[in-house]
């Protein structure tokens, strides 16, 4: 699924910039659908338990969810700064660049973590016995987050695995001011990944 | 003589450079546009005789009222396997993943795809969603039987492997996703110089309206089928009415995929036979612009009707009649289409080749099946024959009579460049005529039994149904037949026919001016396009 | 080895990467303060048009799609209005059940 990274060759066997970029901006045109489809039934049911939704909504602490927002954003200014430090030939500062990047998305990680585990100690989770005493519209509301939060997380650590990929290639050598679309490509991942949170975000903690 | 000069071709052709690897590798392993596309004619071509094999036990079945050879339980993962196999493993790849691989690089003037590794790996996917498919049968707690629309909440109290079956459904959408976004990124860059928009083959229009809507409709199925999964393991409650969720919702979601998949199947068919009709009357196309735009307004159109599938489930009065109102617009582009192909062979020197025969029949059986989906359209009409056997019949006319003949066609279109050589012509034509005949009686019978109130997916049925079914499944025999004589034709002749030449059909399109066989690199040097694909004069 | 035409396009400096990252970091205290205040109904479409102003200005700059052919940015649209059209569909159907 990542390979769309390695550059093609076009007819004169050169390669191919725009045409890798365009296979990855593709690709995450079948993310934002994929997301598309969770967020249309996060509408779907916000508006037929209106009440529900806020009562929910409000058990989430917004103080960590605004962190993890920070958190993602930043990690998006590093992973920017690293596509142009390797395009300037500063492959020692795009390296520390990632580096950070790939620290904020395993903090983001931890700090969902800590999240899903103080709620699932309440016993707020899919199939707990405790779920069955909510009303309908909580259930499906803490269902969501998971459902939605997991899935962005999954995305999350597939890109920090992406990421330490492109360190080790910038290591190598593989990656230079002159052959820099693989990191373009697993940078403009990165983003949609934040992008995604920038959504999730107001929908599951801020809506109260 | 003959035979030499077929060496000598075979030599320079992409049969021959087997690149790092050695039999059967160097074809599992290779990242050519054409080695790919046979791997996937190859195993579409498997799943179709398994798809084949679970619709004639149904036939079988279904062959006198009562149980027969089977029970009920059995019959109903009959008919979802067949479905699943059907669908996602043979019509929805069948002309894109194949013909498109093998032929939108070479029409277009290009030497490979956009991304070939992913190209390789979008096969992968596929022989891995296949082989899931068909474990299913093995699986504890038996295949699923559910249909392959799995809908919610029967599928998610059924002990029967649904989640196996709805991950392979899952899997291949990633293999068409990515040949999708693979063949527009080829069409935007790799087009030949001087190959303008509108000189690219119609055969490339359509795959390009059809990757397009891979790309944005694929991944809806993907996170649909990814939450029925949740909602088996987790019970997170989305579809479930006793947690508050709305199955309506799962059919939406799988309706706003599964409906533009339809125009997936249908959209490459059309391709095919903007492809051989000029070819066979030796015309130029009539109205090329109208058959190129009816292709993406289909898919635009083909995106916002998914709600006739839901005419009986209680949706709203608002939702039915738009969903009604939009779906008889796609009738427009698609009507267009038939005319232009109709006017192009007026006063054509027509030859009635077996590609031909198939396309005639294509334009004859979609017209039915296309017409009678009018019928549907309405919501009037349709609440009464919802679920009968005039719906099995409705779309067995479009995509079988619709994709599954034009495929017949590229088939035997394309098969000289792809061997080298010709089919028999003769078996080819008795081949058709066993085929279209068969189809014929195996499908038209049930738009009476579905108009008499059949209703569908039941292994049984009242008597006064006896004589219609019978002749039914005589139909599936005849059918059968007509499918083997023609397969059986072409592996044979594939290895005894006569040398085809570069150009057997004279063909204007860029793949005939190449060697036959293709060469690795399709062309020596990329050609300088200056004129309109389809110039006869 | 290199199409020169395609890789020739702009590095962005750092400064202008802090300016839209301090525009993120305000646009989401801005969130939260709407949040706090409380607009009742108002507050969906706050908090939508406030993430769609963050979200367009990762794309445009991060993502670099200013610097990108007009063909990138009607795909984008294409896609957009793909979700917008769906969404709006099935709320027929929701809306008026």
């Amino acid at each position: 699924m990542e390979s769309e990274r390695t550059g093609h060759l076009n007819q004169e066997g050169q390669r191919d910039y725009t045409g890798s970029k365009m296979g990855m901006w593709l690709f995450l045109y079948t993310e934002f659908l994929l997301f598309g489809g969770l967020f249309l039934l996060y509408a779907v049911y916000r508006t037929r338990y209106v009440e529900q939704f806020h009562t929910a909504a409000a058990s989430f602490d917004t103080g960590l969810g605004a962190i993890n927002t920070v958190v993602l954003i930043t990690s998006s200014l590093t992973m920017a700064f690293a596509v142009s430090a390797v395009r300037k030939g500063d492959r020692r500062r795009s390296v520390s660049a990632l580096f950070l990047t790939i620290l904020f998305g395993m903090g983001f990680l931890v700090i969902k973590f800590f999240e899903w585990k103080a709620k699932i100690t309440l016993g707020l989770f899919p199939g707990a016995v405790e779920m069955f005493q909510l009303p309908q519209g909580e259930v499906i509301f803490y269902s969501l987050y998971y459902v939605m939060t997991g899935i962005h997380g999954l995305h999350v650590m597939i890109g920090v695995l992406v990421l330490v990929g492109m360190m080790f290639l910038l290591v190598r050598k593989k990656i230079t001011e002159k052959d820099f679309i693989k990191i373009e490509n697993a940078g403009l991942y990165w983003h949609l990944v934040d992008i995604v949170w920038i959504y999730l975000f107001p929908f599951f903690y801020l809506l109260t | 003589m003959e035979d030499e000069k077929r060496s000598d071709s075979l030599q320079s052709s992409f049969y021959a450079s087997h690149g790092k690897f050695r039999g059967i590798f160097s074809w599992i392993f290779s990242t050519d546009h054409k080695r790919i596309g046979l791997l996937y004619l190859c195993s579409i071509l498997s799943f179709f005789i398994v798809g084949v094999t679970l619709g004639l036990l149904m036939r079988l079945e279904l062959f006198a009222p009562g149980q027969t050879i089977m029970n009920a339980g059995t019959y109903n993962s009959l008919f979802s396997l067949h479905g699943i196999v059907m669908i996602f493993l043979f019509i929805i790849p069948a002309i894109n993943a194949s013909f498109g691989n093998f032929f939108l690089p070479l029409q277009i003037g290009a030497r490979d795809v956009a991304f070939p590794r992913i190209n390789l790996l979008s096969w992968y996917f596929y022989m891995t969603a296949g082989i899931l498919a068909i474990a299913t049968l093995f699986a504890p707690g038996g295949p699923p039987d559910a249909g392959w629309t799995f809908y919610t909440p029967y599928s998610i109290i059924t002990t029967t492997s649904i989640s196996l079956a709805a991950f392979a459904a899952f899997i291949v959408g990633f293999s068409s996703i990515l040949t999708g976004l693979n063949f527009i990124t080829t069409i935007h860059r790799l087009r030949a110089p001087g190959m303008k928009w509108f000189r690219m083959p119609l055969f490339v229009w359509s795959i390009y309206a059809t990757s397009w809507v891979q790309i944005l409709a694929t991944p809806v199925l993907a996170i649909t089928l990814l939450m029925l999964i949740f909602e088996r393991m987790f019970g997170v409650g989305f579809f479930d009415p006793s947690k508050g969720g709305d199955p309506l919702m799962f059919q939406h979601l799988f309706w706003i995929y599964s409906h533009p998949a339809v125009y997936v199947m249908i959209l490459p068919a059309m391709g095919v036979i903007s492809e051989i009709i000029p070819v066979f009357s030796r015309r130029t196309i009539f109205g090329y612009k109208a058959i190129a735009f009816s292709s993406m307004s289909i898919a635009g159109f083909g995106y916002v009707v998914w709600g006739h599938h839901m005419f009986t489930s209680g949706m709203s009065e608002t939702a039915r009649w738009l969903f009604s109102l939009l779906t008889f617009l796609v009738a427009i582009p698609s009507g267009i289409k038939v005319f232009n192909w109709v006017a192009t062979l007026y006063r054509g020197s027509i030859t009635l080749g077996t590609p031909l025969l198939y396309s005639l029949s294509f334009i004859f059986l979609f017209s039915i099946g296309g017409l009678s989906g009018l019928m549907n359209a309405a919501v009037a009409t349709n609440v009464h024959i919802h679920d009968t056997y005039f719906i099995v019949a409705h779309f067995h006319y479009v995509m079988f009579g619709g994709a599954g003949f034009a495929f017949f066609a590229a088939l035997h279109y394309w098969f000289p460049k792809m061997t080298g050589r010709l089919y028999d012509e003769t078996t080819a034509k008795i081949g058709w005529l066993t085929v279209f005949v068969g189809f014929n009686v195996l499908y038209f019978p049930m738009f009476i039994l579905g108009w008499r109130g059949m209703p569908r997916r039941y292994f049984d049925y009242p008597l006064e149904f006896t004589n219609a079914n019978m002749i039914s499944t005589i139909g599936s025999w005849i059918l059968a037949t007509g499918i083997m004589i023609m397969l059986v034709n072409l592996v044979f002749s594939s290895m005894r026919g006569r040398n085809a030449g570069n150009n057997p059909w004279g063909g204007t399109t860029l793949e005939w001016q190449v060697s036959s066989p293709p060469p690795l690199h399709n062309f020596r040097e990329i050609p300088e396009i200056s004129r309109g694909p389809y110039d006869f004069s | 080895m290199m199409n020169s035409t395609e890789r020739d396009a702009p590095i962005i400096r750092y400064r202008v990467y802090v300016y839209v990252w301090s525009c993120l970091i305000i646009l989401t205290g801005l969130t939260l303060a709407a949040a706090y205040l409380e607009f009742s109904g108002l507050s969906i479409l706050i908090n939508i048009v406030i993430a769609s102003l963050k979200a367009s200005l990762v794309v445009w700059l991060f993502m670099h799609l200013k610097y990108e052919s007009r063909l990138f940015k009607v795909m984008l649209l294409l896609a957009i209005a793909t979700l917008t059209i769906v969404i709006l569909i099935t709320f027929l159907d929701v809306l008026f059940r």
